[in-house]
């Protein structure tokens, strides 16, 4: 069938803020969806509030809009832009459920806009519970006996009937929010009221329990004709019981006989045909492990999470195929762009193993339950792939970078058996660490089995594992045995630890004897078919067959790994810019990274892609074989500035900024030399070790301190100290992992944070834009709403921030970007830290500004001057809107996890309000990472002492706006007394109503929560901010983050039409 | 104990030796299924060759014997990336291991096999030797291995005399509608194992009887017959035209088997006068391309032919794809396709290779690929109910 001539203008949605759950896998799907649909000659009109991804780039759509993703705002864009056709399946459940709405309100119909691909009335039978569970019941197709229930006694009865346990799972929510197991009444009524509040249409599903079941999941595409084939089978190693996203996965499924494999597939093959997808789809299956049986789990009628790992652990790009889906085109018309022989309508076979390990955030969030359920935990994950389980298992640890590159990590050895069996009962991400040392105790297998249910096959592969250890323990390291290890992928600091050797001595044997890395392609068909995209992976003891490549100057890009708390979507920006950069100048351009979620990954981005852990032997492997002539670090986050000094050991040039300057901007007393001599002030400060340490300069300098150890992202570890109680708890946490570097301690100044990003040429620098924080020091800057242009400081402060700036890239040596971060307290300018590297607000400030930063940065590398790529240096002249980031979070989705900002960053995401006033860019801020207000007008504030001023003019301002104002017992004292009135309400353990009844009772818009200086001891405001983010309340930690809400708030009572600001043109204008 | 992969250009891979203490010399072949092994092993088309695996973690769900496809194994030797050291899965008789020794089926493990397969697709199909001999000279052995030749297999794999199958009475005969099984934990803990699950679900062959020609029949052709009611009488391959004709069956099934089909003169000539018959009649694989021969079409050898679970046929009237498994190295020269005897039904979307012909005022129809699945997909299971409606046709007319 030939593409449909009726569609010329398409509307695509994305995803919206990262959060957990909803992640860049979005940004990677949207991204191959609008560059397949603009081959095709579309005009692409893309809606994204995201600025951090890729597909919002100017070059990626023809028209590009970074605005709240709501349907008032959907509706005007569709006003404006006139589309023919909506794209809604490439933006995760939220761009669906968004395309469901438009269409259901009869909009679409009204504007003569079409859905493209899968239809409205498929998404409803597959994503309604019920709809869903009649159409499988009509086409014979098990589902585990369920029923949908929109309120508790329904609920309590139907579970009653079919017994504990039972699994709950809300309908049209992300990542399984809301949902989970109750094993009896109680944990259901608890479940279920949470969940139903949560649920878009206030439905719950309750089933019965099939935890324990083998859980395969099978990637189908379908096209328009009825051709329907299946991408990929993946079985996870936890399973069913813990959500796919927070599962170890392999893929292929591994333990399944044919006739196991084929009744499933052609069950998922059955589903998509009787639901009439166009486009791609993921079914999940629970399989019972003794028998036949099966349950259809779920079925996403989209691209998702996992059609992002399918397409990587294959080759075969899904959403690209996807999107000519929608155009009109069938399967067997579209080529498979990897062996550019065969079609897009084959089923991919693999030679590989693959395995993705998700990563979860307990290292940020160390208050939180480590318990994995069916609520989706993880902000991000890494793949690998090997010829062996266990080799693509050891790779895929060490590309976590959680401190993990072996099953011996984690210490259990102080476990006794006993207590093993016990621990093994707790479904958490140490599981594998924990069957690792029961095997190591003796554990048997049915053992491990009957309490895990984790299958025998992959407790064996574990088992393979902890042998090698033992035996390498034991020795001697012999060749064969060496060899043997390297298959494995044991990598040389393990088995160096584990003989006794240095890691020197192990790669010189393994040299000597001729062990070393072979590099296999990824081709999508094992083999048969001669393929030209080069997509590799490293195996030991087989042959390589990188081929030999063009004279060209060769440039390896450093990717930045899993996606986590502070180092998310925007290192792959600009990984992903930077290579393209580099290729328009004629390099040839190689990438290196592990995670599967994003673009960078996508095999044509680079010339060549390696799928490899970014730790110093994997990369030395690759550059042996391709022997690059520079690498770039200066964008791939923490992850590739680690790699800095063992990428110079292996005589690879660093290109831009070099190491021994990242060093200056890292190493504090080579920074405080070069501040002297740049006479620029910064806070008072010295470098530690230990605690006393810490505590005399502490002293010294006079509390409130700030700690924090250096070569970090994100702050981790960064605390605000008010008394040396504090800081020997914060260097005790610090010190859990080995400091390689000293730890920071400083003077906490309170001001007003400023940041730049800039480029420098060596000479010149160029600084697009500075962004002013709305929070004041002592919130990390990734935590903090950033605005553009800065709207309250003084003209001096910004000559003097231009000038700060120019003097430390030039003393720093910057040969490409740098960020710097300011406090301006008064008139006067401190400089907090500098990296001179990509930061997090890179893209963001690209794209308002329209100056391509990353892309002048490679230049730059590359040797060019500012002035030759026409621009004035300096600080660019402001732009006549203005553009705010407002930080997202996932608190609701980690239960334990404390809420309060602070020094160390905890957003998952961020959005765009770009508007021709401040106020109304904040409006859309606000409205874009989902506070919506007002619902019910009733307001809950309890701020420690020193806020108490400012609460009263916040109180006062949403009394204005007609709300009702609770306070705990002095805010109310406080708030009273300034002639506001606030309603008081008593403390947890006090009589009811508590504040707690309160937030229970669902009648509450907000919660205005300080905590006390430094770490919160109190159990109670952890307990109401808990409270508030699982019942889905807005809850603000921040003075001044509830400031810029209200203000907010004043505004939207006055908003009309919002103005839409075209991200494209900005990018045009800048250019 | 080491083993050793000689082909015939030379190559020698080294590996680890597994299964029965033998030396073989056979034609190597790669297979692209990532699940079905047994499947693979048992099917009765590898006779005479030797299969490498492409998928390289083989074994993981040990042997369920009730999964084979013929009586025995019939691959001559097994080669794979790694065997699982333990077997898992709840029907699971014994390992891989086991069943290779017990049956005599040598094989090599831990070597390159994509480095193999690739071999294979840049050179073509070629001959090789798997030995544990250490002190091998190649320029002994590259001479024999230019020798072999398949030959004629067909007579090796076919069944002895002829037998009858009865086919399926209701939906319950076949065991359990797929998925719906439900787990009897006393039932398996008394050993009692579920029957596999069916994904047929209409019984419409009752009281037709099909003669299938065994030239290497895979059993599920047998199932899928009489799981849909047909009654299945089974013919050796020597078997005359006349004798068929004569126990007037409603249906012809001609199966799939091994090696050249040129070799299968004597078959051939049987064909042609089946063809005259005016039975409908129904091919797979070998049958197909015989069928292809009878009628005065061509067949050619492949470079590497097509075995895997993967392959796209495209059926050149409704345009729909099927993704079908496949196993052969032959196939039929449309070039020398006369329209006026038959028209193609089936092409491969990857090489637009012949992959099934619809005979002209006939009704014959034959595929290249495998609708009886085993191992692979079971989406062109449909093509059985095409050949129930065409003898309901035939029968009621």
């Amino acid at each position: 069938m030939p593409k449909n001539p009726n569609v010329k203008r398409v509307l695509v949605i994305g995803s919206g803020p990262i959060v957990i759950g909803q992640a860049a896998e979005f940004d990677y799907a949207g991204t191959q969806a609008c560059r397949s649909l603009k081959e095709e000659g579309m005009e692409v009109i893309l809606v994204n509030s995201n600025p951090a991804t890729i597909m919002t780039d100017g070059d990626i759509a023809d028209k590009v809009y970074i605005e709240p993703l709501t349907i008032k705002v959907l509706e005007e864009i569709i006003i404006k832009e006139k589309p023919d056709s909506l794209l809604p399946n490439m933006g995760g459940q939220a761009g669906l459920n968004l395309g469901m709405e438009l269409d259901e309100s009869g909009f679409l119909a009204e504007h003569g806009v079409t859905l493209l691909g899968t239809t409205a009335k498929t998404i409803k039978k597959a994503e309604d519970r019920l709809e869903f569970k009649e159409t499988m019941e009509k086409i014979g197709e098990p589902c585990a006996p369920s029923l949908v229930v929109e309120n508790v006694q329904d609920g309590i009865d139907f579970a009653n009937k079919i017994g504990y346990p039972v699994v709950l799972r809300p309908a049209y929510t992300l990542g399984g929010s809301g949902g989970g197991i109750a094993n009896n009444q109680v944990e259901l009524e608890e479940i279920l009221e949470n969940g139903l509040r949560l649920s878009r249409v206030g439905q719950v599903l309750v089933e019965r329990c099939i935890a324990g079941w083998k859980e395969i999941e099978f990637e189908v595409m379908r096209d328009g004709a009825g051709n329907c084939i299946t991408i990929c089978s993946m079985e996870n190693v936890d399973p069913v019981g813990v959500h796919t996203g927070d599962s170890i996965v392999v893929a292929p499924a591994q333990t399944l006989t044919d006739k196991e494999y084929q009744m499933l597939r052609s069950a998922a093959l059955n589903i998509i045909d009787e639901l009439g997808i166009t486009g791609g789809c993921n079914v999940q299956f629970a399989l019972h492990p003794t028998s036949f049986e099966y349950c259809v789990i779920e079925v996403n009628p989209r691209v998702s999470r996992s059609s992002a790992l399918a397409s990587k652990a294959t080759g075969y790009p899904i959403a690209k195929v996807a999107a000519k889906i929608a155009l009109g085109y069938t399967l067997d018309e579209i080529k498979n762009a990897i062996t550019g022989k065969t079609f897009a309508c084959f089923e991919p076979t693999i030679d590989y193993c693959v395995v993705k390990i998700p990563r979860l955030p307990f290292d940020k969030f160390i208050t939180a339950k480590r318990t994995l359920t069916t609520q989706m935990k993880a902000t991000g994950e890494v793949m690998s792939i090997s010829d062996s389980f266990e080799g693509a298992m050891m790779k895929a640890i060490r590309s976590l970078e959680q401190h993990v590159d072996c099953l011996r990590s984690y210490d259990f050895t102080d476990l006794s058996k006993e207590e093993l069996l016990e621990r093994l009962k707790v479904v958490d991400d140490q599981r594998i660490y924990i069957i690792a040392e029961a095997i190591r105790k003796g554990v048997d297998y049915d053992t491990i089995h009957d309490i895990t249910m984790i299958d025998h096959w992959f407790i064996d592969k574990l088992a393979i594992l902890t042998e090698m250890e033992a035996e390498l323990e034991k020795g001697p390291l012999t060749v064969e045995l060496l060899k043997e290890a390297k298959r494995l992928e044991f990598p040389d600091n393990v088995i160096a630890r584990l003989t006794g050797k240095t890691e020197e001595e192990i790669k010189k044997m393994r040299y000597d004897n001729g062990i070393v890395a072979a590099f296999k392609m990824v081709d999508t068909c094992a083999a048969e078919f001669e393929a030209t995209t080069p997509y590799y992976y490293s195996v030991f003891g087989s042959e390589t067959e990188v081929v030999e490549s063009h004279p060209k100057k060769k440039v390896l890009v450093l990717g930045s790994g899993p996606i986590r708390i502070g180092q998310g979507i925007e290192f792959d920006y600009c990984s992903v810019h930077a290579t393209w950069a580099f290729a328009r100048e004629g390099y040839e351009t190689i990438i290196i990274n592990n995670n599967p979620e994003t673009v960078s990954t996508d095999f044509d981005i680079a010339d060549k892609l390696y799928f490899e852990p970014l730790t110093p032997e994997d990369v030395e492997n690759i550059v042996n074989v391709e022997k690059p002539d520079g690498a770039v670090v200066q964008f791939g986050g923490q992850t590739a500035i680690k790699l800095t000094e063992s990428l110079m050991k292996m005589g690879v040039p660093i290109l831009g900024t070099q190491a021994k300057d990242v060093d200056a901007a890292e190493d504090r007393e080579l920074f405080d030399k070069i501040l002297e001599e740049t006479e620029i002030p910064r806070a008072a400060g010295g470098t530690v070790y230990t605690a006393e340490e810490a505590k005399a300069v502490a002293n010294r300098l006079g509390y409130p301190v700030l700690v924090r150890p250096s070569y970090v992202l994100g702050g981790q570890g960064m605390q605000i100290a008010i008394s040396d109680q504090e800081i020997e708890e914060f260097m005790a946490v610090i010190n859990r992992y080995e400091q390689d570097h000293p730890i920071l301690v400083d003077k906490y100044l309170q001001g007003k944070e400023l940041e730049v990003d800039a480029v420098c040429d060596g000479t010149d620098i160029l600084i697009p834009g500075i962004m002013e924080h709305i929070e004041r020091t002592g919130v990390h800057s990734g935590d903090s709403i950033s605005v553009y242009p800065a709207p309250t400081v003084s003209e001096k402060v910004k000559e003097t921030i231009a000038e700060y700036s120019r003097r430390l890239a030039k003393a720093l040596h910057v040969i490409g970007l740098i960020n710097i971060q300011f406090i301006a307290v008064g008139d006067e300018v401190y400089v907090i830290e500098v990296n001179p590297r990509s930061s997090r607000t890179v893209p963001y400030i690209s794209k308002v500004t329209g100056i391509p930063i990353v892309d002048l940065a490679t230049e730059v590398i590359i040797g060019k001057k500012i002035r030759d790529l026409g621009y004035e240096p300096g600080l660019q002249p402001a732009a006549d809107y203005f553009a705010i980031k407002m930080p997202v979070f996932s608190f609701e989705k980690i239960r334990g996890a404390e809420i309060s900002l602070g020094p160390e960053m905890k957003s998952t995401g961020e959005c765009l309000g770009i508007a021709k006033t401040f106020n109304e860019a904040l409006y859309k801020a606000f409205l874009g990472a989902g506070v919506n207000l007002p619902k019910y007008k009733q307001v809950i504030i309890t701020v420690k002492d020193a806020d108490k001023g400012e609460a009263i003019d916040v109180a006062r301002r949403f009394e204005k706006l007609g709300y009702t104002i609770y306070a705990t017992r002095s805010t109310a004292v406080a708030l009273n007394d300034a002639g506001v009135k606030a309603r008081k309400v008593n403390k947890i353990n006090q009589e009811s109503p508590t504040v707690m009844d309160l937030i229970l009772g669902h009648k509450i818009d907000l919660v205005i929560d300080t905590p006390t200086q430094g770490r919160d001891k109190s159990r109670d405001g952890f307990l109401i901010r808990r409270t508030a983010i699982e019942t889905g309340v807005n809850c603000i930690t921040a003075m001044d983050t509830a400031t810029a809400l209200v203000t907010s708030l004043e505004n939207a009572a006055s908003q009309g039409e919002l103005t839409l600001i075209d991200i494209a043109t900005i990018a045009k204008r800048g250019n | 104990m080491k083993a050793f992969l000689i082909l015939e250009d030379g190559t020698v891979f080294e590996g680890t030796h597994i299964g029965a203490q033998k030396e073989i010399i056979s034609e190597i072949v790669f297979n692209t299924s990532m699940v079905g092994y047994l499947e693979v092993l048992t099917d009765p088309s590898y006779a005479g060759q030797a299969v490498c695996m492409t998928y390289p973690l083989i074994g993981n769900y040990g042997i369920c014997e009730d999964d084979m496809e013929s009586k025995q194994p019939w691959a001559e030797g097994f080669i794979v990336r790694e065997l699982s050291r333990i077997p898992s899965n709840f029907r699971c008789e014994k390992t891989i291991q086991e069943f290779l020794e017990e049956r005599g089926v040598p094989g090599i493990a831990g070597i390159d096999t994509r480095a193999l397969t690739k071999i294979l697709r840049d050179k073509g199909t070629m001959n090789g030797m798997i030995t544990t001999n250490e002190n091998y000279q190649l320029e002994d052995i590259i001479p024999k291995l230019k020798e072999y030749t398949t030959g004629k297999v067909v007579e090796k794999v076919t069944c002895e005399s002829k037998y009858d199958l009865k086919g399926s009475k209701s939906l319950a005969d076949n065991g359990p509608i797929s998925g719906s099984s439900q787990f009897n934990k006393a039932d398996f803990e008394k050993g009692i194992r579920e029957p596999k699950p069916s994904m047929i679900r209409k019984i419409n062959g009752s009281g037709l009887r099909v003669a299938l020609l065994d030239l290497g029949a895979k059993k599920n052709i047998m199932r899928s017959l009489t799981a849909r009611g047909c009654d299945v009488t089974v013919y050796p391959a020597s078997t005359t035209a006349e004798e068929i004709i004569a126990d007037k069956p409603d249906g012809i099934m001609l199966s799939n088997g091994p090696g050249d089909p040129k070799e299968c003169t004597g078959v051939i000539e049987e064909l042609k006068k089946l063809y005259q018959s005016d039975i409908p009649i129904f091919a797979i694989c070998l049958g197909h391309q015989l069928m292809a021969l009878a009628t005065g079409a061509d067949t050619f050898k492949m470079k590497y032919g097509h075995r895997g679970a993967n392959h796209p046929v495209k059926d050149v009237v409704t345009g729909k794809v099927y993704i079908s498994s496949q196993n052969h190295g032959y196939v039929v020269d449309t070039d020398k396709l006369d329209p006026k005897v038959a028209t193609t039904a089936f092409i491969n979307v990857n090489d637009g290779t012949n992959e099934g012909l619809v005979y002209t005022n006939k009704d014959i129809f034959t595929v290249q690929f495998h609708p009886e699945a085993c191992s692979g997909p079971q989406d062109s299971g449909d093509l059985f109910e095409r050949f129930i409606s065409m003898m309901r046709r035939r029968k009621d007319a």
